[in-house]
């Protein structure tokens, strides 16, 4: 056992008391309970057939902080950049795990756009009802939050309800004395019929190595829509283990884009489980990363009922040094007819020191249903690139232009039309390119 | 204009160019013809610049200047351009972008400033214009869904958008209807002067019944082997290619 674990698991006792929700006792048991889980399990290596290319040693290594500090003092003006400044968004800023309610912009009018703290005392039903409910047991890291997280976002979108604009939810990072551990989580309950968009990143301020274990349960009603957006730039001593979990009802479309271009390891464990029939589930992203970097993409779509609608498209740009792994699971379980899963992965290195592994995973058990998927790791088309050229191009730029257009087909399903233009120029600055070809 | 003289060049291991001599001047129409694999493509690929050809032997001078050392880029910077046989797909770029980044790379090669944007736009509603294009093709992905013939007209809105010194135009009637072929011809037509020169490559002679040539090359096995007016092309449409190739065996 790693020697975060053991004190994981001896600081416990101290932290437990502490922690939001304790005179709650389901959800005091549920957190004992996976707790002892984790005593058995342990973090993954890589011998774990699901860890197999993601070594998580050189960041499990450090002697981290697992209490953090609480609030910090942020100025608006230092976390600005990060969010979608141009736009009126509801906000949800935690600072180390906790709350800020001065940078934060909640409701409780129509909908509850509010903490995950906040829930776990006023709203014992919903809890019991929902949490964990989508996120598997079983599974180290979501053991390990279920254990010690007490805050994060609380959305509840009520029946017939949209969400009038968007949900930023920002979490931020500023310890400076040593490595940080932080533990947060999301539920999301989006009712019938309900709307919801949602902006979601983590950010590290200070100038230590830290690292987030990040779980998110979210539970699509039946007709409901929920876009939801990851935007993954940190820095590159930053590291984090998103765990999103989606469930699905009787004809509700859920997409979420994971945007990954900081950072030093991220693994995003995405799973949608359709379980009602005619679901719609998308989920794409982008990710361009450079030395030293990984991410680390392991999706799961689960088909448990007839006639749904399953679309996977992920690109990957990998420069210097980097490591991409792209897991895609899609089981079509014996009773879900009619299912349509397509899953694209397609992979451009740009360096000789850059490599991915990538692995489509299908298990069928149903015999009508029409299932697609494709994947391509390779180098710029030497075509392409001569046919920009000869119009006068210099290969650089005829190389961003392609690199860029190759990427920038993956932001399609953006619906915040500010939020596409942000990820243009991240894009466009990342590869190096004039900006007049991103508009 | 340009002067190619004992050009050698080779793909992997092949000899394919062995020796070729051609000189155009400016406001010439050149044609060259010839059948299959006798080195067509590859003399217009060299000509731009395409790094899969190594050239092995010769010289080609464009402007009294010598032109094997520079860049694909840098050659279209000189005003060197290559409408291809196969133009390539490119998803995400639209074609008003692309001849956008091109101009003013290109202008930027030669030390001039970006074109005005209005200027830009209204230059490409004319071209678009004379090559009976729907104005929806501007913001198309460049290439990406286009029949064969709108691939073609889409090679010559960008010559038209660059206005090069030299173009080259690698089979551009393969594939095109004769209304397609038309408006091509004539798009090329309307952009001869005394200044600039056209290089048409082609197997067949019926594009050269709308693009009038000066002079007739044959290419034969890597080599030009005869040379005449456009009476020869008519000749050789009677003819085929047999007679050529006994000649020459």
């Amino acid at each position: 056992m790693t020697n975060l674990a053991q004190d994981l698991l001896s600081s416990f006792v101290v932290v437990e008391p502490q922690l939001n929700g304790g005179r709650n006792l389901h959800v005091a048991g549920m957190r004992k309970e996976a707790l002892d889980r984790f005593e058995l399990t342990g973090f993954p290596s890589t011998k774990d057939e699901e860890w197999k290319y993601t070594n998580l040693k050189p960041v499990l290594k450090h002697d981290y902080k697992i209490l953090l500090k609480s609030e910090d003092a942020v100025a608006f003006s230092d976390i600005k950049q990060f969010l979608l400044s141009d736009l009126d968004t509801y906000k949800l800023v935690f600072i180390n795990g906790k709350y800020s309610s001065w940078l934060s912009e909640t409701t409780h009018s129509e909908f509850d756009i509010c903490t995950f703290a906040s829930a776990l005392n006023k709203y014992p039903d919903t809890i019991a009802e929902y949490l964990g409910k989508a996120a598997p047991k079983g599974e180290t890291f979501v053991d390990l939050n279920t254990a010690f997280a007490d805050d994060g976002a609380f959305i509840r979108v009520k029946n017939n309800q949209t969400v009038d604009k968007p949900i930023e939810v920002l979490y931020l990072t500023t310890e400076e004395n040593g490595p940080s551990f932080s533990q947060v989580r999301n539920l999301i309950i989006v009712e019938q019929n309900a709307e919801v968009q949602i902006v979601e990143r983590h950010q590290n301020l200070g100038s230590t190595v830290n690292f987030t274990n990040f779980v998110s349960e979210v539970f699509a009603a039946q007709d409901s829509r929920v876009s939801y957006y990851k935007v993954q730039n940190d820095v590159t001593h930053a590291s984090l283990v998103d765990n999103t979990h989606v469930m699905q009802e009787r004809q509700s479309n859920v997409h979420v884009g994971t945007y990954s271009f900081g950072g030093k390891l991220i693994r995003n464990n995405l799973h949608f489980y359709s379980a009602g029939e005619h679901c719609e589930s998308h989920m794409d992203g982008v990710t361009i990363i450079g030395d030293g970097q990984t991410v680390d993409h392991h999706t799961l779509v689960d088909h448990q009922e007839p006639h749904c609608y399953s679309r996977e498209l992920y690109k990957g740009i990998y420069l210097g040094k980097s490591h991409g792994i792209f897991n895609g699971k899609v089981i079509v379980r014996q009773k879900a007819q009619k299912t349509n899963a397509f899953q694209q992965n397609d992979n451009i290195l740009l360096s000789d020191k850059a490599y991915i592994d990538a692995k489509p995973q299908l298990e069928i058990f149903a015999d009508d249903v029409r299932c697609s998927h494709g994947c391509t790791i390779g180098q710029l088309d030497k075509n392409a690139l001569f046919y920009l050229r000869s119009r006068g191009i210099p290969k650089s730029e005829a190389q961003g232009l392609m690199t860029y257009a190759f990427a920038s087909d993956a932001l399609e399903y953006v619906k915040i039309p500010q939020l596409a233009t942000r990820l243009n120029r991240v894009i466009a600055e990342k590869l190096g390119i004039n900006l007049e070809f991103a508009l | 204009m340009i002067k190619i003289n004992n050009l050698h060049a080779r793909v992997e291991e092949k000899e394919i160019l062995k020796g070729i001599n051609l000189e155009i001047k400016p406001g010439e129409v050149h044609a060259i013809m010839g059948p299959n694999g006798s080195g067509k493509s590859t003399l217009s690929n060299v000509i731009a610049g395409r790094e899969d050809y190594e050239v092995t032997g010769g010289t080609i001078d464009f402007e009294d200047e010598d032109l094997l050392d520079l860049d694909p880029e840098e050659r279209a910077h000189k005003g060197i351009f290559l409408s291809f046989q196969y133009p390539i797909e490119i998803p995400g770029v639209t074609v008003s972008n692309f001849i956008k980044t091109a101009i003013n790379e290109t202008r930027k090669g030669r030390g001039e400033e970006p074109m005005d944007a209005r200027e830009m736009l209204s230059k490409m509603r004319e071209k678009s214009a004379l090559l009976e294009m729907d104005k929806s093709y501007l913001s198309r992905s460049l290439n990406e869904g286009f029949s064969g013939g709108e691939k073609k007209r889409n090679e010559i809105f960008q010559m038209a958008m660059l206005e090069p010194k030299l173009a080259i135009l690698d089979e551009t009637d393969s594939g095109l209807d004769i209304d397609a072929l038309r408006i091509v011809a004539n798009g090329v037509n309307k952009l001869r002067s005394a200044d600039n020169a056209v290089l048409v490559i082609t197997h067949y002679q019926r594009l050269l019944d709308y693009i009038e040539p000066d002079f007739v090359h044959v290419l034969y096995n890597g080599k030009i082997v005869k040379s005449g007016d456009k009476n020869l092309a008519i000749e050789l449409e009677a003819k085929g290619y047999d007679w050529i190739k006994e000649e020459n065996a």
